[in-house]
């Protein structure tokens, strides 16, 4: 596996490694036939650069919409959001989103899909190795000619992960992006995820229903509350890694997470 | 009329003898045995309504002419007219390349404009909803006064008749994208030119087919009318000329190479949609 070669250009040409989040008394809510339905409510957070945080959270509670506001896919109802002190009017290249439902074009094969972040941006020629590194990276070379309707659903979203990392992105918004693998890769990928965001410095924000992933890739766990969601509490802990699913500390706060969750220990 | 019967005799005759020595050799003939026994119950079905022809027609004369023409009859039409009818393929063909491919060409990049642009859209729509279902016909004294030419206005009464559905089911095609493909590709930095060209236009090139295949059948069907603007030559002319002069052989036998020329444009089109729609499920 090349990863080396999805390490960051070099600097300059392809920005900050990692960005700082700032959100902002953010509420959002849509409009439904005649009524609204609020979802998000005068929500705080604030990211460092280079951290990695992960953000659990009742189902419909408004985690994916919290990641569509900060990717800039949508504007806020109220509030305001800043990358690096910069608000957030639109999708930029510098942060990546891996959707929840892995979203890939039926009409491409897997290698033009991932190349999709370097075409768009006119970067294909000059940096098409970085597709190939890419699929090395979550396992999928041999597809590389492979229709979306020829892949497993795990391999989807394999294929999902690769399209955001090939453009460097300074953060990656990941909405559970592991959450239809089968346990293996999963825990395979867990540890690549670990590595490249070592590696690469970017900030990650992980989206997870799974109390444990999130204790074993985070440094920082935020949980949100029901609809419309709000930060119920947070943990913070700092653990070197790779980490163990039976490290002592980690177990209490499973415990004082799912107890928050509101779920049985 | 009856000029050709020793000939269609003569060639179904022929081809009744090459059955006949076929029979005892099919089973043992490689991979054309499973092509003839596929086939088999057609030429079956060609040969009894041949025959059924033959005797309603010029045996018993239960359908008369010359409203009817016995095969003999049509047979005779492509003898003593054949290098008149080659002529006018050549025309019509020449024709309908022009009006179709302008026409679709046209029709794509509306539908493309249409299905993406909402200003667009609400200003296209419903000129494109009224013209659609008015009949090419009516549009003949308007393009002889636009058109310098009759050929040129021919050429647009075809043009028309292809651009219409195309132009329809590519801004039906592009306007039902999935809204997530284009998140993708704005998350990725993509602009709208680069949306059009990488998603909106491969996403709804299934629905473009389906305008393709309506506009080469529309596109035949105008071809008469088309012809109608003081041309010399072509197959639709040849069928007015002829059925003002109650020549009904020669008409059918007309309409039968244009049933068999688009008939033999369908598979063409659809050996395209099959490369270019390869990624569908179960295309592979
Ligand atoms: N485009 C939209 N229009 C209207 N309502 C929406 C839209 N997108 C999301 N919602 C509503 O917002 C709420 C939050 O949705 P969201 O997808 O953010 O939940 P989630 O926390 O990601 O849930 P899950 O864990 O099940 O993925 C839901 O009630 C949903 O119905
Ligand atoms: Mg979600």
């Amino acid at each position: 596996m090349s990863i080396a070669a999805l390490a960051p250009a070099e600097p300059g040409i392809s920005g900050p490694i990692s960005m700082a989040i700032d959100v902002h008394a953010v509420s959002h809510r849509f409009s439904l036939t005649g009524s609204q339905l609020p979802v998000i409510e005068t929500l705080d957070l604030s990211i460092a650069p280079g951290d990695f945080v992960a953000l659990l959270g009742p189902s419909g509670c408004g985690k994916s919409t919290l990641l569509r506001l900060i990717a800039g896919l949508e504007r806020p109802t109220s509030g305001s959001i800043l990358a690096d002190g910069r608000p957030i009017t639109r999708p930029d290249p510098s942060r990546g989103l891996v959707f929840q439902d892995p979203t890939l074009f039926p009409w491409a094969s897997v290698w033009k899909y991932v190349a999709t972040g370097l075409e768009a941006r006119g970067r294909l020629r000059e940096e098409h190795e970085r597709v190939d590194s890419a699929l090395a990276l979550v396992g999928l070379e041999a597809f590389a000619d492979a229709y979306p309707h020829q892949l497993s659903g795990g391999m989807a979203q394999r294929a999902s992960l690769a399209r955001a990392l090939v453009n460097d992105p300074a953060l990656l918004l990941l909405d559970e992006p592991l959450g239809k693998l089968d346990s293996l890769t999963r825990l395979t990928l867990q540890a690549e995820l670990v590595g490249l965001w070592q590696r690469n410095g970017f900030t990650a924000l992980l989206v997870t229903h799974d109390v444990e992933e999130a204790l074993l890739l985070s440094s920082r766990v935020i949980v949100l509350s029901d609809r419309p969601a709000h930060i119920k509490a947070e943990f913070r802990f700092d653990k070197p890694y790779p980490r163990h699913r039976d490290d002592p500390d980690l177990v209490t706060l499973r415990r004082s997470i799912l107890a928050t969750l509101g779920l049985p220990t | 009329m009856g000029g050709s019967t020793g000939l269609f005799a003569a060639i179904t005759g022929g081809v009744a003898v090459l059955f006949v020595i076929l029979s005892p050799i099919v089973p043992r003939l490689g991979g054309t045995r499973d092509l003839l026994l596929h086939y088999g119950p057609w030429f079956v079905a060609v040969g009894v309504w041949l025959a059924l022809w033959e005797l309603t027609t010029a045996k018993f004369g239960w359908l008369p002419k010359p409203f009817f023409s016995p095969p003999h009859g049509l047979l005779n039409v492509y003898v003593t007219d054949g290098q008149r009818l080659l002529i006018c393929i050549g025309y019509t063909l020449r024709l309908w390349t022009l009006g179709f491919l302008s026409g679709i060409l046209a029709g794509y990049a509306i539908g493309v404009a249409l299905g993406w642009s909402k200003r667009f859209s609400y200003w296209g729509m419903p000129f494109l909803k009224l013209i659609g279902p008015v009949p090419a016909t009516a549009w003949i004294p308007c393009t002889f006064y636009f058109f310098p030419t009759t050929f040129g206005a021919s050429v647009f009464i075809v043009a028309l008749a292809s651009g219409i559905p195309v132009a329809i089911l590519t801004a039906s095609g592009v306007s039902s994208v999935n809204r997530t493909f284009y998140d993708v590709g704005r998350i990725l930095g993509a602009d709208n030119w680069y949306l059009i060209r990488r998603v909106a236009i491969p996403a709804s090139t299934p629905h473009v087919f389906v305008g393709l295949f309506m506009a080469l059948y529309y596109s035949f069907a105008v071809l008469v009318v088309a012809e109608m603007l003081g041309a010399k030559y072509g197959l639709g002319w040849y069928i007015q000329f002829q059925t003002a002069y109650s020549g009904y052989a020669n008409v059918y036998a007309a309409l039968i190479i244009m049933a068999i020329l688009c008939a033999g444009l369908i598979p063409l089109l659809f050996v395209v949609r099959d490369r270019l729609l390869s990624w569908q499920e179960g295309f592979i």
